[in-house]
């Protein structure tokens, strides 16, 4: 179903065995049902987004609701369509923290685009890498206190199902960050390492902290299991804190610790600081080495089995490690003891063929002694030894195996890419993997009610195919109200994305269309320059003004400004207000000016001509004379223009109404021209 | 500064956050804030105290992350949300239902007082999603004044069942805010750039003033009134742009001061500090606006608060001096202005500031409390 998943789920509910299924894509989901293909010929449609899903314990999340028998047929099972979701985490509440907080890092990281080179670069990204673990370690730390006071025991064991996961995630990439981010060489390498298995192999800390917390630590019985722990993590320091306690409560065997502590004491670590070469560090080692074999060949130890057996830990001893098996809980902590004890010097680039000896060659296998008789290893085994073989490939694709989320994949994805780790990876489908990861994280974030604004800053990231996506994606946004779509466009208009503004603006111009909201279905239209809707508007408002005989939604015609120019029809609308209110105002030659201009221009549409030629009635009955002769005469002309036009058939239809004020019309002008003459003949004369 | 401000991530985006009012002797800062949500399926008003129950060491220094009270759902998206006074609330609902919570503070839980349903409502009220978005609302206890996307503004008292008196078509652009600008005046901002102002004693449904924007007509979404001198309102609009208006002269803005990239959701002046503004937008920046070092430079007899407006003519121009907000050119090194949030990304919808207190929330469902504004 996906280029990275390569195994079958099975969608429960959904009975393939025995029917026809078929389905259809969605962006981040896919619809499927049963159907009567096949049985009875022709492939019925089940109602489309007939139910919603709702994540189940496996990665596909789905939810079948009967639909009554849409079908019409007596089969009742097979009256369900399934909604198969694949990134099931997007809908788990705690998880939208997570989400939120690592969309800022990920901003930044984009932002942070190249300017350092060389360390500081590295340096930059090592912090990133860290800032989003620390991110998965908030969300534990956040989930685990939902599993601690949730009371319910099936949410109980849902919250700490999700603190193993966001454990696990976490385990896996401060190990991609030491070997891929970091890229720690020989010497620094095996520290990083060793503060990996310390902080993550916290099975043995209640043991360590009853033993330490006790009035005898010497006298606990598992003392030693502790000392072990700590020689076993090369945590010396606290290894020899201990040792000084039984060194003073058994005098007995005060030499022995004393000679253990200093070979403790001694021995050489890698350090970070490159205050060191490897070929010192390697020196010193062996001869440190050299000193252990002696004590432990000239019998130092012998009387104490615990300390005769560390030492042989501090040699390297594979058999006396796999002996405190029990101690170090996971292989990988077992290969990290053994690389700290027999190859402190190991370089990234011999790690794959160490561990090729280590865990998998007889005579111990130590991989199979871990598993604890599991026939195959578990996808968390894979995916760290894939690391380790410094397979980043295969790291990721397991990942986007195992996990039930695209969060994980599409975040480090992205991180090793800034790293210029993938480059030469192509896919044969898509763009390259960091984008295919970052388009299926971001689908997922646009199929969630709530999340989709994160996705939008991932789509933009994604230069092959993140517009295209968008583009699909936003216009499926809900816009229940204008807030919402004022969010939407704005997204829209920063990206210059006019077909998906053009949409979203007659979408909210239709809805307020139909709610009568005429001045804000204006608004709209203007804001998308949609001129063909601005004209439908304008014309309801001519309308209600031939209805009524006034103007609804005066606030906004008087104050169209330069918008009025959008349409022809809002322009007259416009102007035709304006008529209005300089007659109100008694500006009687202006008002008849414009009324004139709004015909002999053909800014008014025909079919109101004579509304406007009524208009001029009054202003043909005033005292004073207000149109001048040749006004009068154009005028004259507009009203024999109308009725010429008409046809005959039209004529006769035409009520005794119309007729009369043609009548009327005729009589005024004509005695407006005739007073129009005696004034201007007077005048000339005067 | 940066270090004083902690942040909460809520699993739910944030469109309001208010603090809530002091018990008017106090002299302390606030302790509690209201936020709403907005797109969620299940939408929430929650309370949550800063401070002062148990996570704050005796020193006062140790600043812990904002507590949950306690929360109740809401239907729809919190649109606006005022307190009426120190235990309720009044909630403004994408669905047109405007409702008031108490906050019963012995038990920490919130319920619905009384709701007005569908105050706000398109042509068929009865209709299942007949209810229009209602935008903004505002208080002056026992008095609620609301407006919403159908142009209607009612006016609903606490104590009351049916709303005082509602303009229906008040305005046939969208109304996007409301505020008081005096106990019988409202003033209110539409999507065509303009701001109008009601007289509540005129029975009239007609505005007694309008004021516009001049060239596009940018709506505007947001209003605040300067808290001390009543002529001087601020409004922010769609492109983002902070407009200074004189209400006693012209109809223009006064000045036109441009920071935000996007819309601006909200404008306040400080209520104690009003030489301080803040506005917040949808290109995720907080800009802080001080005047305040413009004043301490002029000669201290022309500074004497806000009454003292009156002793100048309404045309002389010394009287940019009375208050740096209708300076001519209060862009020349008469303010200061400060973008709180660096890294911004997502949209800041909301914010609020009482005392040296500011508090705000994001789309990328976060709320970020600053106790030392001034500091």
């Amino acid at each position: 179903l996906s280029g990275s998943r390569c195994h079958p789920q099975v969608v429960p509910g959904v009975d393939s065995a025995t029917r026809q299924l078929c389905f259809e894509w969605g962006p981040a989901e896919m619809l499927v049902c049963e159907t009567l293909f096949g049985g009875r010929g022709g492939c019925r449609h089940a109602p489309p987004w007939a139910t919603i899903g709702q994540p189940l314990e496996n990665d596909w999340a789905t939810m079948g609701t009967p639909l009554g028998n849409w079908a019409g047929e007596k089969r009742p099972s097979s009256s369900s369509v399934f909604v198969v979701r694949k990134d099931q985490d997007v809908y788990v509440q705690t998880l939208r923290k997570l989400f939120n907080e690592s969309h800022g890092i990920f901003i930044g990281l984009q932002r942070s685009e190249e300017e350092l080179t060389g360390k500081s670069r590295k340096a930059q990204l090592v912090q990133v890498s860290k800032n989003y673990r620390s991110v998965i370690r908030a969300c534990m730390e956040d989930m685990h206190q939902a599993a601690v006071s949730a009371r319910d025991p099936a949410l109980h064991n849902q919250y700490s199902t999700q603190v193993s996961i966001l454990s696990a995630m976490e385990l896996i990439w401060n190990l991609c960050e030491i070997l891929f981010v970091e890229a720690a060489v020989a010497g620094p390498l095996l520290i990083r390492l060793l503060d990996w298995v310390r902080l993550h192999v916290c099975d043995v800390n209640n043991m360590v902290r009853e033993v330490l917390s006790s009035e005898n630590p010497s006298k606990h019985e598992l003392f030693w299991n502790v000392v072990d722990v700590f020689v076993l993590q090369g945590r010396m320091d606290e290894a020899r804190h201990l040792l000084s306690k039984e060194a003073s409560a058994n005098p007995a065997s005060m030499n022995m610790c004393r000679v253990l502590d200093d070979l403790m004491k001694k021995m050489p670590v890698p350090s970070l600081g490159n205050m060191q070469t490897l070929t010192e560090m390697e020196l010193k080692w062996q001869h440190w080495h050299e000193e252990c074999q002696r004590y432990l060949q000239d019998g130092t130890f012998a009387s104490n089995s615990h300390m005769e057996s560390i030492c042989k830990v501090l040699l390297g001893d594979e058999n006396a490690i796999l002996e405190k098996k029990e101690l170090l809980t996971t292989w990988y902590h077992f290969l990290v003891t053994r690389l700290l004890y027999s190859h402190p010097t190991v370089k990234p680039m011999e790690l794959p063929i160490f561990i090729y000896h280590v865990c998998y060659l007889p005579p111990q296998s130590s991989m199979d002694l871990f598993l604890r008789g599991e026939s195959s290893a578990e996808p968390l085994d894979i995916i760290l030894m894939a690391a380790f073989e410094f397979e980043i490939h295969q790291v990721i694709k397991e990942c986007s195996i195992a996990l039930s989320n695209w969060w994980f994949v599409a975040h480090l994805t992205d991180l090793l890419d800034h790293c210029k780790l993938l480059q030469s990876h192509n896919l044969y489908f898509g763009s390259n993997m960091r984008e295919f990861l970052l388009l299926e994280y971001a689908s997922g974030l646009f199929s969630h009610h709530s999340l989709w604004q994160l996705g939008v800053d991932y789509f933009d990231h994604c230069p092959e195919y993140g517009r295209v996506y968008l583009e699909l994606h936003i216009e499926r946004i809900p816009l229940n109200t204008e807030q919402k779509a004022l969010k939407v466009l704005r997204i829209c208009e920063q990206r210059q994305m006019h077909e998906q503004v053009r949409s979203i603006c007659k979408i909210m111009a239709m809805k307020a269309l139909r709610n009568n909201r005429l001045g804000s279905a204006l608004s709209w239209s203007i804001r998308a320059k949609d001129a063909a809707f601005a004209t439908l508007i304008s014309d309801r408002f001519l309308k209600d003004y031939c209805e009524k005989g006034c103007f609804s939604d005066l606030d906004l015609i008087d104050n169209l400004g330069p918008s009025m120019l959008l349409s022809d029809r809002l322009t007259f609308l416009g102007k035709y207000r304006e008529f209005h209110r300089l007659y109100g105002e008694k500006r009687f030659s202006e008002a008849a000016k414009l009324l004139l201009m709004l015909m002999t221009a053909h800014i008014a549409p025909c079919s109101f001509w004579m509304t406007l030629l009524t208009d001029a009635l009054p202003l043909l009955e005033q005292k004073e004379v207000i149109f001048s002769a040749e006004q009068t005469y154009e005028l004259m002309r507009c009203l024999e223009d109308l009725t010429a036009g008409k046809s005959d058939k039209q004529k006769f239809q035409d009520d005794d109404v119309e007729t009369m004020k043609v009548e009327m019309l005729r009589l005024a002008l004509a005695r407006n021209l005739a007073r129009v003459i005696v004034k201007e003949g007077t005048l000339e004369g005067s | 500064a940066m270090e004083d401000v902690c942040a909460k991530f809520v699993s739910q985006k944030v469109s309001k956050a208010r603090w809530r009012p002091p018990p008017a002797a106090a002299l302390r800062p606030p302790d509690c804030f209201a936020t709403g949500s907005w797109d969620n399926e299940d939408n929430r008003i929650s309370i949550w105290s800063v401070g002062d129950l148990g996570n704050v060491g005796l020193n006062g220094e140790y600043q812990g992350e904002p507590q949950l009270l306690c929360d109740i759902r809401h239907n729809g998206d919190v649109m606006d949300m005022q307190f009426l006074d120190q235990e309720r609330i009044v909630v403004a609902s994408s669905t047109g239902d405007v409702t008031i919570f108490r906050h019963h503070q012995n038990n920490q839980t919130l319920s619905a007082n009384q709701r007005w349903e569908k105050a706000h409502y398109h042509v068929d009220r009865q209709a299942s999603c007949g209810g229009a978005a209602c935008t903004g609302v505002i208080c002056n206890n026992p008095e609620i004044v609301t407006v919403g996307e159908d142009g209607r503004i009612n006016f609903f008292r606490a104590d009351q069942k049916d709303p005082v008196r509602t303009i229906d078509n008040a305005d046939s652009s969208t109304l996007h805010a409301v505020t008081f600008l005096r106990t019988t005046e409202i003033l209110t901002v539409n999507s065509i750039g303009q701001l109008k102002i009601w007289d509540l004693r005129q029975q009239r449904n007609e505005p007694s003033q309008i004021f516009s924007l001049t060239g596009d007509r940018v709506p505007l979404h947001c209003v605040d009134r300067h808290p001390n001198q009543q002529h001087i309102v601020a409004t922010g609009g769609q492109d983002g742009m902070l407009s200074i208006w004189d209400i006693r002269q012209g109809t223009m803005p006064v000045s036109l001061l441009n920071a935000h990239e996007a819309e601006m959701w909200e404008v306040h002046f400080h209520p104690s500090n009003p030489d301080h503004l803040f506005t917040c937008s949808e290109d995720g920046s907080l800009w802080h606006w001080d005047t305040s070092t413009s004043v301490s430079e002029k000669p201290s007899f022309l500074h004497q608060g806000g009454r003292s407006s009156t002793y100048f003519s309404h045309n002389t121009i010394n009287q940019s001096v009375v208050s740096a907000w209708l300076s001519n050119d209060p862009t020349k090194d008469r303010m200061e202005i400060t973008n709180l949030i660096p890294n911004q990304t997502l949209s800041v919808n909301s914010l609020d500031v009482l005392g040296p207190c500011l508090v705000y929330g994001t789309d990328a469902e976060a709320i970020y409390v600053n106790r030392h504004l001034f500091a």
